[in-house]
This record gives C-alpha cells, structure tokens and sequence, in this order.
C-alpha cells in the first residue's frame, strides 16, 4: 500500500480542512494532495531515480514526499547542515535525483551529476500548476518510499530504506484515521531529513491533525507559534525542550494553554529536566518514544500517565521508569540479546533487537535483518520486570576495559549527581594494560569551582565498581552535540586524545 | 488479491484496500467485490451493516484485513461469513 494513500484518504474525507499550516499559508488536504499528484507529473517527466529535498521544512516538503510515492521514486531528504564534501558525496549517491532546494548548492557540488534541481517556491509552484491526468496509474507501493542516510555519529552514513509497507504498518498499527478534533494541531519543528520528521507528517494527516511547521527552530518563535497557532501537541528533542524552559525562564511572553501533550524522543532526556517540565506544564501529557530511522520510527513509548505517576511517586521502582522509554508498542516483538544472541531475562543488560512489519532493518548496501527477520538495533539497554525498557547507549559506545563491559551511561549518571558538573561523557581511551579504559570528558556548572579530578573519581568508586574509575578526567568549556543533541562520542574521543 | 491493491464493492459505495490476504472471495453487501465495482448489485438485507471510513476489517482466524477508504451502506464478508472491526489499542501521539 502507498504511503500516498494516507493522504488520499485524508483528503476523501475532508477534503477542505486545514492539514497544514506553513510561513502564514493554510493548505487543505485537497490542496495537498492536488499538489502532490502534480509533483508526481514533475518527476516522472525528470526521469530521476530519487526525490531529493536540501531544504528546511515546508509544504514543499510535505508536497515532494507524497509526490515522490506517487510516482514510485524514493523520497530522499538530505541534512544540509552537512558540510559541502560529505553532503557533495550523499548527491553522488543518489544521481540523477530531482532535488527540491538549494540550487546553487547542488550546482557547486554536484553539479555535473544529473540533477534536476527546483528551489522551493518554483517546486511547489511548478506542482500546483502541473496538470495531473485524471486516468494517472499511481505507483502500487510496493517498493521503497523512503530513504535516509544515517547521521553517522560512529562511522559514514548509511542509507537506511523504509519501503512503503514499513511506515503504512507503523501508521495503521498506531493512528487511528480521522481521530483528531478540528481543534487539534501539532507542532513539528524536527528536521524534515529526520525519521520524526516524516513520522510526524504522515500520522498527523492519517489522524487529521493539523500540522504547525516550524521550519527552523528556535525557543521563541515556538512559543509564539503555540500561541498563535493554539497548538495541542508537539514533538520535541531534549534539547529543544531545555532551550524553551530557559525562554521561559528569561520571561518569553506566550499563552501556552492549549498545549495538551509534548511527546519526546531522538536523545537522552535529562532526568532533572523532564522533572522541571512535569512541574511546569502540570496539565501537559508528556510521552517518550523510542524508535530508531530503521524502525519506521517509535516501538516504545512512555505514556503520560506513567510520567505523572513517576514523578509523584516515592517508590523507587517506579519512579526510576521516568529514566526509562516505557513498553514495547503492542504492535512489535522486542527482545534482548547477550553477544551469542541468547534471549535474556529481566534486569539483564544486553542489545535491543526488534521484529514487525514496521521494521525494515535495510540499507540501501545490505539487510541487517537476521534469518527470522529481527533487527538488531546496536542499542544497549534492558527490560525491567516489569517490562519497561531502560536504554544504556549505542552497544558501540560501550568501553571494553579487560574484557568487562562498561556502559558510559552508568558513569555518566553518577558524575552528573556531582553538583559542579553540568554535562559529562565517559569515552574508551586507549589503555596498554586494559586494551581500553574509561575516559571522562566534564563540563563545569557555571559559578562553581572546577572539583578535583581525584574527587570525580572518588564519587565514582562509592557507586560503582573500581573498573569503573577513569583513567582520564578533563574538563572542556562544552562537549559536541550535532543539531538534534546526538553526543558525538567519536569527537570527544579526539578531544581527550588531544 | 495481492496486499495493496484497491477493490470495489458491487452493491454500495465501499472501496476497501487489502491488506493481507490468503484465500477465499472478498464480498460486500452480500455481493463479490471486483476491482472495477459499480455492478449494480442489490444490498443484501443481511449484509447491509455499512463499512466505516479508515477502519480495518479482520475475520475471526486473522486470515484477512481490509482497510476501508471508502464507506459504504454494505457489510464487509469473506466467503459469507461477516468481518469484524480490527480493535486497535489507542496511543498517544509519539510524533
């Protein structure tokens, strides 16, 4: 089935509702999707092999991706914060493509390679006007509708591929069609190359929910969208919802009322600040999802109830769940794997594997699937017993000192109960006697003194085992985040090597 | 009646795409579906339950599911006995 078709549907049954709001601009699903079957003309006529979009958010994003189903081409956004080499070689990959964007950029760097390229305003111009022929055989869906190169915070990116039947199982499996009121709105302001990007398109027209884009984001103007907008809902990542509670803490003026729930994802959420948000927004319902690009996005979720239950709790156990991502969608299998694969139990940390329809677990170069069609995610964590999933980090940020396993999280949270350190990243550094050790990359909190480094290792022997202890502790002005507040573990390795 | 692909009911409006299929003839309305629809069957007084817009249809061994995209006056059957509606746990919004 065509990811197109959850579109077509919205529109069939409300044809004239506002599905988009965009710069000012009101678009119906009609409009939407008139726009998209004249997209689908474009690019057929370009002949190209993939729908690329190097741009932020906007109807023209929302037009490219369901014209690319339409025509049956893969649906390509690319990061444009990336730098011109890296970004030129993602091209490369994907020539001959149509790419909606910056033109000039494609012409500096790839110029040569076959693209056709339309800036913003002609694309969605050139669709609307693009005369779609009422007997047009739309693409079955049968192929890829999707794909996406990986950030790459460990290695190159991969180009991971969501075919078609991935996200519409992700979607019926989880949304139910038609199920917001007219009053409903959500707020996306996550990159449109970003698996939470295109989520949040597709299950907020299935739901008739209308999206507020936001193309760039900043603290202010999404408070003043909310308000202006009267916006319901929203999809944050930890950073984003940090960088509002400062605004509001600075006294950014916004009637936020209307904002019923705020679900985040896409990066450790720090226990302190989603502590501070329950206690600000004490009407909001707040969920954590967990997914990952190869999963179609969320297969698991930490409900608002369970929040407000956690942060009002005093038994431990359940308010420890506020650290954690909450239970597996109903809709998946989730497991967890020692390194021979044997399934563990409770409480027992391993890696993260997954199966359902909404898993692709593809690249474009090789399946990751195992024989029985699980994927393993390379997320450490492990399930409690009462089955909710705790994460650990990425099983290839996990520092092998001696041959015992150490996840950075464990430290990490303990360095950070210390009240002088702000931020702080345990990395492996090289070792002669262990092969590896553990490396402590710290931040200090603004008007404290620097603490001994025999004082953070002091901290981290009372709570932890000796193996534990760094090796190495330095303290930096900041640690390196990319845009979506992903910890980029390979540059704090350069920066303590340094 | 391969997954994806759209068929019409004969004797209403309803348009439903499959989902999943392993055997058996598709009817709505007490008459067989058809990828053309519009023959102008009569609605079955027995089979005459409606089809809702976005709902899945299931049968009890979870051999099939349909997903209406199109409602209509006739109820969903396969081989004559009647689909019921998929229930689906509601979630919140997690994007």
């Amino acid at each position: 089935m065509n990811i197109a078709l959850l579109l077509e549907m919205a529109a069939d049954a409300a044809g004239d509702r506002v599905g988009l709001v965009c710069d000012g601009k009101r678009w119906t699903y009609g409009e939407l999707i008139g726009a998209a079957r004249g997209a689908a003309e474009l690019i057929a006529d370009s002949k190209a092999e993939f729908v690329a979009l190097l741009d932020e958010s906007s109807e023209a994003s929302v037009i490219a991706m369901f014209g690319a189903a339409l025509a049956g081409v893969p649906y390509c956004p690319l990061n444009y914060r990336l730098a011109d080499a890296d970004l030129g070689a993602l091209l490369g990959r994907i020539a001959p493509a149509l790419v909606v964007g910056d033109g000039e950029r494609v012409e500096k760097l790839a110029g040569g390679q076959g693209h056709t390229v339309y800036p913003r305003g002609e694309f969605t111009l050139a669709a609307l006007e693009a005369v779609a022929n009422p007997d047009a055989v739309y693409d079955a869906g049968e192929g890829i509708a999707i794909q996406l190169f990986t950030s790459g915070t460990t290695a190159a990116p991969k180009a991971a591929i969501l075919q078609h039947s991935n996200l519409v199982s992700y979607i019926l499996g989880t949304v139910e069609f038609g199920a917001a009121d007219e009053a409903e709105a959500a707020l996306v302001s996550v990159p449109p190359y970003h698996i939470a990007g295109i989520a949040a398109i597709a299950s907020s027209i299935y739901a008739q929910r209308r999206i507020v884009m936001l193309p760039a984001f900043a603290p202010d103007g999404w408070l003043k969208l909310v308000d202006a907008e009267k916006v319901t809902g929203a999809f944050v990542v930890p950073t984003m919802l940090s960088r509002i509670i400062h605004a509001m803490d600075k006294g950014v003026h916004a009637d936020i009322s209307s904002l019923r729930s705020i679900a985040y994802g896409g990066g450790k959420m720090p226990l302190e600040l989603i502590h501070r948000a329950l206690d600000l927004f004490p009407e909001t319902g707040f969920t954590n999802a967990y997914g990952l690009t190869e999963t179609s996005s969320t297969v698991a979720l930490l409900g608002p109830d369970e929040h407000r239950a956690a942060h009002r709790s005093d038994d431990p156990r359940v308010r420890a769940r506020l650290a954690s991502v909450g239970i597996p969608l109903p809709t998946i299998e989730l497991e967890i794997r020692d390194e021979e694969g044997r399934v563990l139990g409770p409480n027992q940390p391993g890696e993260i594997y997954v199966r359902g329809d909404q898993v692709s677990g593809q690249y474009r170069e090789r399946s990751a699937l195992d024989a029985e069609g699980w994927f393993p995610t390379r997320d450490a964590g492990y399930l409690d017993e009462d089955g909710y999933l705790f994460l650990s980090g990425r099983a290839d940020d996990v520092i092998v000192r001696g041959g015992e396993n150490i996840s950075p999280g464990e430290i990490e949270d303990v360095v950070l109960t210390h009240p002088a350190i702000a931020d702080a990243a345990a990395v492996a550094v090289p070792s002669v006697e262990w092969g590896e050790a553990v490396g402590l990359a710290l931040v200090v909190r603004g008007g404290f003194d620097h603490p001994a480094e025999d004082e953070i290792r002091d901290l981290i022997r009372s709570r932890l085992r000796s193996s534990r202890v760094p090796e190495t502790v330095r303290f930096f002005a900041a640690l390196p985040y990319n845009e979506m507040g992903k910890l980029l573990r390979r540059e704090v390795k350069v920066m303590l090597a340094g | 009646m391969k997954p994806g692909s759209r068929i019409k009911s004969n004797a209403c409006d309803t348009e439903v795409v499959i989902i999943k299929y392993t055997a058996g003839t598709i009817q709505c309305g007490g008459a067989d579906m058809s990828e053309a629809g519009g023959g102008g069957a009569d609605l079955s007084a027995d089979f005459a339950g409606g089809s809702i817009m976005g709902k899945r249809y299931v049968d009890e061994a979870g051999t099939i599911e349909l997903l209406c995209v199109k409602p209509g006056k006739g109820t969903l059957a396969l081989d004559g006995a009647a689909l019921v509606l998929k229930e689906a746990k509601p979630l919140p919004a997690s994007d």
